[in-house]
């Protein structure tokens, strides 16, 4: 057969054509150009974007022979090299200055369609973009930056004048560099597409993993033939639960998680792994897996939390189907419902939802000569993987090393461990490097997903709009395994009654084990869900009570002196009413009854309303749990700093609030500071990236690291120019002694040469929490944000548009306000998600969304305008006064736009996600009445 | 698992056709894949041995007025599609359809040919090809023949295309004349489900103030893409009002064969909002007409 001739970035290639070959894997595997991604695999996220023949197109259902004869333009393609340097096109350059990069896996993508919409139209408007980018998926949702970015760089384009850089606040709190926009440091890597995530990386003889899963939802392994497997050519090792040398159950909190069920065993979920295999290519390890053979003695599927506690059920699990029974109380109910003049009660569901973080879940370990197992991952929680796979591999923890990669996404999906031991075990059995990459199927089947939930909420108020007792009653649905289960459960429990100061309160909640996927952390933990039936009820409790909905809300706000839920008395820093304020003014501005309706003259079928929503977010892990996190700091000879832990950057931006908190203590330029993060022999532990805790806990650990090498200096030059440590000022990027300068490459030397090595780690514990029931401090920050959001209601169809969405949050003090705005304006369309696009629909213990087209998550055309309002009410012990605000930015939005569903045609929307046909049933019923 | 063996980029219609011929093992014409590769992925198609690229084939890549019609090949990128100035004029309906595809990655491969081939009874383009009375031209070992669009499909995703023998080489429209016009829409749900709830093209000729001509197509209005006739034919020589307008919906809600679909609708929400479209969009085509 005639050879694929073709350019690639002005370059001609030809290559021996590969049966079933699409043009991504010839460019990524064959040209090694991994800057174009594979996010599904199934032509629906589009960051394989390629243009072929100046038109873009999706390189993974593109068969790599139709590219012969053509001309390819990929990512690596746009920027220009200039003897070292690289100049960027104005587009990856206004990517990276107006804060469309996060995670930045899809942003190849996102760049070579807007690439190619300029060519054709060098004078876009917010339409024409949005048209362009239709399916392109971003997942940190930074929608409104990419638009701007674009806009942007189309005005660079055509006036031959720099980028215009965006307009953004500082912080009212801001110092020398922290509180001032900051780009990211790995920006210019990943709008250039040499970032490296896991899949890009290969290793000499790396070998290619499947597993083989249950794919039944309960029953018994009864039979378990891998010989055909292990005889077919190319096959290097299949391993089974007998092969595994250590504990044969992993998990975060409860071990419970089986590697691999064995014979005999168990299978709880269809996601359970019953062998792997290790083979020389991916498609010898795929057909090889499909070869092994298994039986199952099949049981009855538990298939809801509610279920799972009924009497004469199957039990999931050797103590039983209950996780954890979690108790809230506080008051006496009875008392509290006795002073009621107004009770309401009613019952929410809120459905599974998946983290769909564009890249797919991937693993690679690398033996080394020494004995010891590298893996190469992507992981929120880098020691927690160490220690896993120690003990599955029945290892001391120092013989494995996690060397955490960049992460596409995470969002709380990638806390469990998913191939980390199977790689270490295929990866030891065969002493060849072994990469295991999930595809979005199995992403879809196998990851801890968000609880579905069932939250009955009962609410006592009186006349005048104070709440006087609110009872929950929560299932949730933890699926076949713990994972962090009962952790999230206890948030959504003690975050029940909303962000209000109430005098008796009662929840409680049962976490149940179903045959579902395992449900984990998610962004929002729990409080995404129960924040959705009280916000609900708030605004049903304000109509019974005929006061307005922010009324209602500010007359029962947490504020300082409020003692909440759980009896922990708030001393500071508790910004809501403010959030409530300026959410409520803005939202005036445009309309001074923003919750009657408002019909559209042209089309009377279009109804538009505004709705409202508060809700509160811890910092931390609280509830007793000790939160620790170790920087380390180092001055280099060169005068150069690096801040080290081991927390996760996923996209959200730690990296560069560590960056700028070490240099806004060692007075030096951010691009002084380097920053190495996620590698367990090289970085420090700086525990879990989950519960809004980096900015605050790692944040403070390189803050005080620094600030004891600073000390350290000062100490020694003190001394060594026999001056008083007050008398040594650090400017600058130079310290003053007394009338000497010094550069920090010659405090580095000076330091060295008296026997001392510049460099300080610490280990920063937060304030101590207490656990649930014990009163005192749950938590040492909460967040809180109140979100209004307008939307426009078909009634003929049902169907459901958000138009605007404001949104003020709390976050103590905002240390990069260019990454917050991403984090705030990507919070709210996974809310917005969360409200009318997604459900995870699992039939039976089946999956039914297993692929990324059964899974919509929001895209561009969806994005509302946004506005971000950020309140800094400053946390003493925070950084700098910050607190955490990953989690508090997504979690008001569902509720705001299902109210303003409520105010705009009168329908109550008690069951995520919005459903459009119920909602036009309803308004016929109505007219029918 | 490779997806294809052996892949095949004819120049012309003749070498496609021997290449039928001579197929060692299944063979099926591929344009843009977009959705032939992921069926075949998913298993939701028989493997195949051979896939038969016709994006070479240069009759099936031409878009041109052709003998007083509109000629629009099978392998044309619906991209081409949206923004080619004879569409608009000719067959807005087909051009509405296809800008509502997918993302411009996969408008610039996906084809008409592989829309109708697939046969769903509610894909866009087919829904508005059906509106504007296309015909579709097929090419098989015993020549080239047209065929009325409603006579490819024999059921929901079955097409009566032979597999493996014959092959789409276009479809003919014919010329849209002064006070003619069409329009298509839609109404979608936001969850994971790539196909419309239902969808709408019409197509009519104003003679003064009365429609002399019509075709009304809905999707999924039964197992193959679908017309309605009755409907079509209570509006034909008569003025647009709220009285005939009535009357249409209730003809084409007395023959229409809405079902329900799982998590896409239920038959009563289709047959409650289908009077809206049905209305919204004659009327917009009514007053295109008009203005033609």
């Amino acid at each position: 057969m005639a050879n694929i001739n073709l350019l690639v970035n002005g370059e001609l290639h030809s290559l021996e054509p590969v049966p079933g070959e699409t043009l991504s894997t010839l460019l990524r595997q064959r040209l090694r150009l991994t800057g174009t991604k594979i996010g599904c695999d199934e032509a629906e996220c589009a960051s394989c974007t390629v243009l072929v023949d100046g038109e873009p197109v999706v390189s993974c259902v593109y068969p790599a022979e139709r590219a012969d004869g053509r001309s390819v333009v990929t990512i690596e393609g746009l920027a220009q090299r200039e003897h070292e340097d690289t100049k960027l096109h104005p587009l990856q350059e206004a990517f990276v200055e107006h804060g469309a990069v996060q995670c930045g896996f899809c942003i190849p993508g996102q760049i070579m369609t807007a690439y190619a919409l300029l060519q054709q139209n060098p004078n876009p408007d917010s339409a024409d973009v949005r048209f362009a980018l239709k399916d392109t998926l971003c997942r940190c949702a930074g929608y409104p930056a990419i638009e701007n970015a674009i806009l942007a760089a189309a005005q660079a384009l055509r006036t031959g004048e720099p980028v215009p850089k965006p307009r953004i606040p500082d912080s009212i709190h801001a110092h020398k560099s922290v509180g001032h926009s900051y780009t990211r440091h790995d920006g210019v890597d990943k709008v250039i597409g040499t970032a490296m995530y896991t899949d890009d990386l290969v290793f000499d003889g790396m070998l290619y993993a499947r597993v083989r899963r249950a794919m039944i939802p309960h029953g018994f392994l009864t039979k378990l033939d891998i010989s055909k497997a292990k005889a077919l050519p190319g096959v290097a090792a299949v391993l089974t639960a007998e092969d595994i040398p250590g504990e044969h159950k992993h998990g975060l909190v409860i071990y419970d998680w089986p590697v691999m069920v064995g014979i005999g065993e168990r299978a709880r979920y269809v996601g359970d792994a019953i062998a792997i295999v290790a083979a020389e290519t991916q498609e010898i390890a795929e057909q090889a897996a499909a070869l092994i053979e298994a039986e199952f003695d099949l049981q009855p599927v538990i298939t809801n939390p509610v279920q799972a506690r009924q009497e004469g059920v199957p039990q999931i699990h050797e103590k039983g189907n209950l996780l954890k029974h979690i108790k809230v109380r506080k008051g006496d109910m009875e008392k509290g419902f006795a002073e009621a003049d107004v009770i309401l009660e009613h019952t929410f569901h809120t459905p599974t939802y998946d983290h769909a973080f564009i890249e797919p879940e991937c693993s690679i370990g690398v033996p080394t000569p020494e004995g010891r197992m590298e893996i190469y991952v992507g992981s929120q929680i880098p020691y927690q993987d160490r220690t896993q796979v120690a003990r599955a591999m029945g290892w001391p923890e120092e013989r494995i090393r996690i060397v955490g990669q960049l992460m596409g996404g995470g969002f709380g999906g990638k806390e469990d461990v998913m191939g980390q031991i199977h790689v270490a075990m295929l990866a030891n059995a065969t002493q060849r490097p072994v990469k295991l990459l999930f595809d979005r199927h199995e992403s879809l089947l196998v990851h801890p997903k968000r609880h579905a939930t069932q939250i009955h909420v009962k609410i006592g108020a009186k006349k005048d709009g104070r709440i006087v007792a609110c009872e929950t009653e929560l299932y949730g649905d933890t699926g076949a395994y713990a994972s962090l289960g009962e952790k999230v459960m206890t948030r959504a429990t003690t975050h029940s009654a909303g962000p209000y100061d109430i005098e008796h309160v009662r929840a409680d909640c049962y976490a149940m084990y179903t045959n579902n996927p395992p449900a984990g952390a998610f962004r929002g933990f729990g409080v995404t869900q129960s924040a959705f039936a009280v916000e609900s009820m708030m605004d049903m409790l304000a109509e019974r009570l005929g006061i307005e909905p922010v009324e209602l809300r500010r007359k029962n706000a947490l504020h300082v002196g409020s003692v909440t839920n759980t009896g922990q008395l708030l001393r500071e820093s508790v910004g809501l009413t403010e959030c409530i304020d300026r959410v409520d003014a803005k939202m005036r501005e445009q309309t001074p009854h923003p919750f009657e309706p408002v019909i559209d003259p042209a089309h009377p079928s279009l109804v538009r309303a505004w709705g409202f929503a508060g809700a509160y977010k811890n910092t931390g892990l609280g509830g007793g749990a000790p939160d620790i996190s170790n920087a380390e700091v180092e001055l280099y000879d060169n005068g150069t700093f690096e801040v080290r832990s081991s927390s996760a950057e996923m996209g959200q931006g730690l990296v560069t609030v560590m960056r700028l908190t070490v240099a806004e203590e060692m007075a030096v330029a951010p691009e002084q500071v380097k920053v190495l993060v996620m590698d367990t022999d090289l970085t420090p532990n700086g525990g879990p990236t989950t519960a809004s805790r980096q900015t605050y806990v790692t944040g403070n650990a390189s803050r005080y690291a620094a600030k004891t090498l600073r000390d350290a200096i000062t100490a020694t030059m003190a001394e060594k120019y026999d001056v008083r440590p007050e008398q040594i000022r650090f400017e600058n990027g130079i310290v003053h002694v007394n009338g000497h300068s010094l550069t920090y490459a010659e405090v580095a030397k000076e330091m060295k040469s008296l026997g001392q090595r510049p460099r300080a780690l610490y280990e920063y514990e937060a304030p101590r929490t207490q656990p649930l029931g014990t009163g005192g401090d749950m938590h040492f920050a909460f967040s809180f944000g109140v979100q209004a959001a307008e939307v426009e209601v078909n009634k003929l169809t049902g169907e459901v548009r958000v138009l605007k969405v404001i949104s003020a949050n709390d976050v103590g003090m905002a240390v990069n306000p260019l990454g917050l705005q991403g984090q705030v304006e990507g919070g709210v369309m996974m809310g917005l998600g969360n409200a009318l696009t997604e459900e995870f629909i699992m039939e039976n213990g089946y999956v039914v969304t297993d692929r990324l087209a059964r899974y919509r998550i929001p895209g561009i055309m969806l994005t509302p305008e946004i506005t971000s309002i950020i309140v800094e009410h400053p946390t003493a012990e925070g950084p700098y006064g910050a607190k955490g605000v990953g989690e508090i930015c997504s979690i008001p939005t569902t509720p705001a736009i299902t109210n303003a569903i409520y105010n705009a045609v009168g329908v109550r929307i008690d069951k995520l996600p919005v459903d459009q046909e119920l909602i036009a049933q309803e308004l016929w019923e109505r007219e029918a009445e | 698992m490779n997806l294809w063996q052996e892949y095949l980029r004819p120049t012309n219609l003749s070498q496609a056709l021997q290449a039928f011929a001579e197929a060692p093992g299944p063979i099926l014409p591929i344009a843009g894949g977009t959705d032939l590769l992921l069926d075949l992925e998913q298993g939701r198609h028989a493997p195949v041995h051979t896939l038969l690229d016709v994006t070479s084939i240069e009759e099936l890549n031409r878009l041109e007025v052709r003998g007083g019609e509109l000629f629009i090949g099978a392998a044309v990128p619906v991209n081409r599609i949206v923004l080619d100035p004879l569409v608009r004029a000719h067959a807005e309906a087909l051009t509405e359809a296809c800008a509502l595809i997918a993302g411009p990655q996969v408008r610039n491969v996906a084809s008409l040919g592989g829309n109708v081939a697939h046969a769903l009874p509610a894909a866009d383009g087919t829904i508005a090809l059906l509106a504007l009375n296309a015909q579709a031209e097929v090419a098989s070992p015993s020549g080239i023949c047209r065929v009325p669009l409603k006579d490819l499909f024999v059921g929901p995703g079955k097409s009566s295309l032979k597999h493996g023998e014959e092959l789409f080489v276009g479809f003919y429209l014919p010329l849209s004349t002064p006070h003619q016009a069409s329009c298509f829409k839609r109404i979608m749900r936001p969850q994971g489900v790539a196909l419309p709830i239902i969808n709408l093209a019409i197509s009519l000729e104003r003679t003064e103030d009365l429609i002399s001509q019509i075709r009304i197509a809905v999707g999924p209005g039964g197992p193959t893409p679908w017309r309605g006739t009755d409907a079509e034919k209570t509006l034909t020589d008569k003025p647009l009002n709220m009285e005939t307008v009535d009357d249409a919906v209730e003809a084409l809600l007395a023959q229409v064969g809405f079902r329900s679909s799982p998590r896409r609708a239920s038959a009563d929400y289709r047959r409650r909002i289908v009077t809206g479209l049905l209305k919204d969009v004659l009327e917009t085509a009514w007053k295109r007409a008009e203005q033609e």
